[in-house]
């Protein structure tokens, strides 16, 4: 049965459905639905929920319960996030499950708290301190928020890795009709390295510090191939009309809705328009995009930043076709018209 | 012959990487006693500060994680939720306790979490090679406070068995010290009732190690005992700041009566 929920709601209702049990979170715009479901639902099915003295202490509360082997989770809003690289860090560096949701909104600093898109850098560039990076889910709609959220905790338990959801201010407050799916059971891999005591065991200690340097080298190897792996079996895209297109659409979330109606619109008018949206930003879908965007003439990317996405299209792309870019700022998000706009000039005086 | 006294089964027999006079090795001993006379060092999990005593799972015996500097607190909150039935404790010295740690430590004991904070207060940052901690005394010399410690710039010394006395949650707050063998026994006595406390799920203890740096205090070890005595005392006076056990006991045995 359909229900009509905000992205907030729905998601932290995904996320119970997906066994998190553990909640830590700090108040902060437009997240704030996100924790205040969690704070009513979480007594309900006999999980703990903690408003925490801050974003910092929240995520170390996540890396303390995913040591002791519970599914855990914190959200916050851009500026939280910030406070939460230091322990997503750690997390990453002892090798711990985590998600970590992000429901972005304008910056740098305090910003404002409309939907925005400026903390990509931040997200798929590991956004802390050291060599690691964080698996990155992007929804584009209500439902898809739900799926993800559920993926995002056993992919942070296949991989004994952080998984950070990038979710906006529009996303979190619109309201869509959601269906909750019964998920088949996920087989994952036994966790042979939580604290329980070491009871009938050798005992366990959870660890980023090794002060010799090729045991510190040959640790970051390790996690350097688990990402390799990420990269090579994780990666998620979704493309619209790219068989023909001249000029293909790229955005991701809120960008690629507003993306998808300008393509109809575009279409409409003879202009053969494509959308590619990745769904992983990391791992990037650089292969599939580069193929997808050789077959077109062009390539337009949209986002709610400044242009930090567009430099992995360019990665992918390099050359071999022009890249143009559309973004707002500020809190503002590309309008399809705005986007069809864009595109028509390119069309007229590029192509 | 009866044994009185044997090495602690919960502490690894090795020689530690701490120096000559320094208190960590102490009070990793009254830990793993106490751990052992409860039984239950099987069912313990520890949480490493950052500092020096990071290292600390290299001599005490059990399921152990590190936490970023500061963050212990939240870390054994995390894992206090998830293993109730676990015995759980935080190590931390001042820099990581009372000042980038000060929210998270306030907290947790404001929340009254079920696990023991063992805090090692030396008057200084060891690892980092004798930095200005929050407790260093007024006029004290550090590398960061080389004409000593003053008030107008840098504040006074901050107390806190006294801060977290103002809380209503914690339900047993003592400071001790390790200088002498008379309050070493009473350092242990305080220890393991923490601890025993945590096994009797009775509520968030704290006890506050007052020890030595004699590496970073530029002192022989018997001096840095000395001073330790003479005047971080004065400032940081031992004693019973919360025992909501022994206030019970009072009550049930009618002795406030």
């Amino acid at each position: 049965m359909k229900q009509l929920m905000t992205g907030n709601d729905a998601m932290a209702e995904a996320a119970i459905q997906a066994g998190c049990r553990y909640y830590f979170g700090y108040p902060i715009t437009p997240q704030n639905e996100f924790t205040a479901y969690m704070a009513r639902r979480m007594p309900q099915v006999g999980g703990v929920f903690i408003q925490s003295e801050s974003e910092i202490a929240a995520i170390n509360m996540v890396m303390g319960a995913a040591a002791a082997g519970g599914r855990a989770m914190t959200s916050s809003s851009s500026p939280g996030i910030s406070l939460k690289q230091e322990g997503i860090s750690y997390i990453a560096g002892d090798q711990l499950p985590a998600v970590i949701l992000n429901v972005m909104r304008g910056g740098p600093g305090l910003g404002n708290i409309a939907p925005a898109q400026g903390d990509y850098f931040q997200a798929t560039r590991g956004g802390g301190h050291g060599d690691y990076r964080c698996i990155v889910l992007a929804p584009s709609t209500v439902q898809e928020g739900t799926e993800l959220i559920q993926d995002a905790f056993d992919l942070a338990d296949k991989y004994r890795n952080p998984v950070l959801i990038l979710s906006d201010g529009r996303m979190g407050q619109m309201m869509e009709p959601v269906e909750f799916k019964p998920r088949p059971k996920a087989e994952m891999p036994p966790k042979d390295y939580i604290l329980t005591g070491k009871k009938g065991r050798e005992r366990r200690i959870i660890r980023s510090l090794y002060l010799k340097e090729p045991e510190l080298e040959a640790w970051n190897k390790i996690i350097q191939e688990k990402l390799m792996k990420i990269e090579e079996n994780e990666v998620r895209y979704e493309t619209r009309m790219v068989e023909d297109a001249d000029l293909v659409l790229i955005g991701y979330g809120t960008c690629a809705r507003n993306s998808k109606e300008a393509m109809r619109t575009l279409r409409e008018k003879g202009r053969k328009v494509g959308v590619f949206r990745p769904i992983t930003l990391w791992p990037f879908p650089y292969t599939a995009l580069s193929e997808v965007v050789k077959k077109a003439r062009a390539a337009l990317v949209v986002e709610m930043s400044a242009g930090q996405m567009v430099e992995d299209v360019y990665l992918a792309v390099k050359d071999t076709r022009p890249i143009f870019f559309y973004g707002r700022m500020g809190g503002q998000v590309p309008s399809a018209t705005e986007i069809v706009q864009k595109a028509e000039k390119i069309f007229t005086e590029k192509l | 012959m009866q044994t009185t006294k044997s090495h602690p089964k919960s502490l690894f027999p090795v020689s530690t990487h701490y120096c000559a006079g320094c208190g960590h090795g102490i009070a990793h001993r009254l830990i793993a006693e106490a751990l052992d006379e409860l039984g239950v060092q099987d069912r313990t999990i520890g949480v490493a500060p950052v500092g020096c005593a990071v290292l600390m799972y290299n001599y005490i015996d059990v399921d152990t994680i590190e936490a970023a500097h500061g963050r212990a607190p939240a870390t054994a909150t995390g894992l206090k939720r998830v293993r109730p039935d676990c015995i759980v404790f935080t190590y931390q010295g001042d820099g990581d306790l009372a000042a980038i740690g000060t929210a998270e430590i306030i907290h947790a004991a404001n929340r009254g979490e079920h696990f023991t904070t063992i805090f090692l207060n030396n008057a200084i940052y060891g690892m980092t090679g004798g930095q200005m901690a929050p407790t260093t005394l007024v006029d004290q010399k550090t590398e960061t406070t080389p004409y000593g410690r003053k008030p107008s710039n840098e504040g006074f010394p901050i107390k806190a068995c006294e801060m977290l006395a103002t809380l209503d949650a914690p339900y047993y707050i003592e400071r001790v010290s390790v200088a002498t063998p008379a309050k070493i026994r009473r350092a242990k006595k305080a220890i393991f009732k923490a601890f025993n406390y945590q096994v009797e799920e009775r509520g968030f203890t704290f006890v506050e190690v007052i020890s030595t740096c004699p590496t970073n205090w530029g002192m022989s070890p018997p001096d840095a005992m000395k001073w330790s005595v003479e005047h971080m005392e004065k400032v940081f006076p031992l004693g019973v700041f919360r025992d909501k056990g022994a206030e019970k006991d009072r009550t049930e045995t009618g002795a406030d009566k």
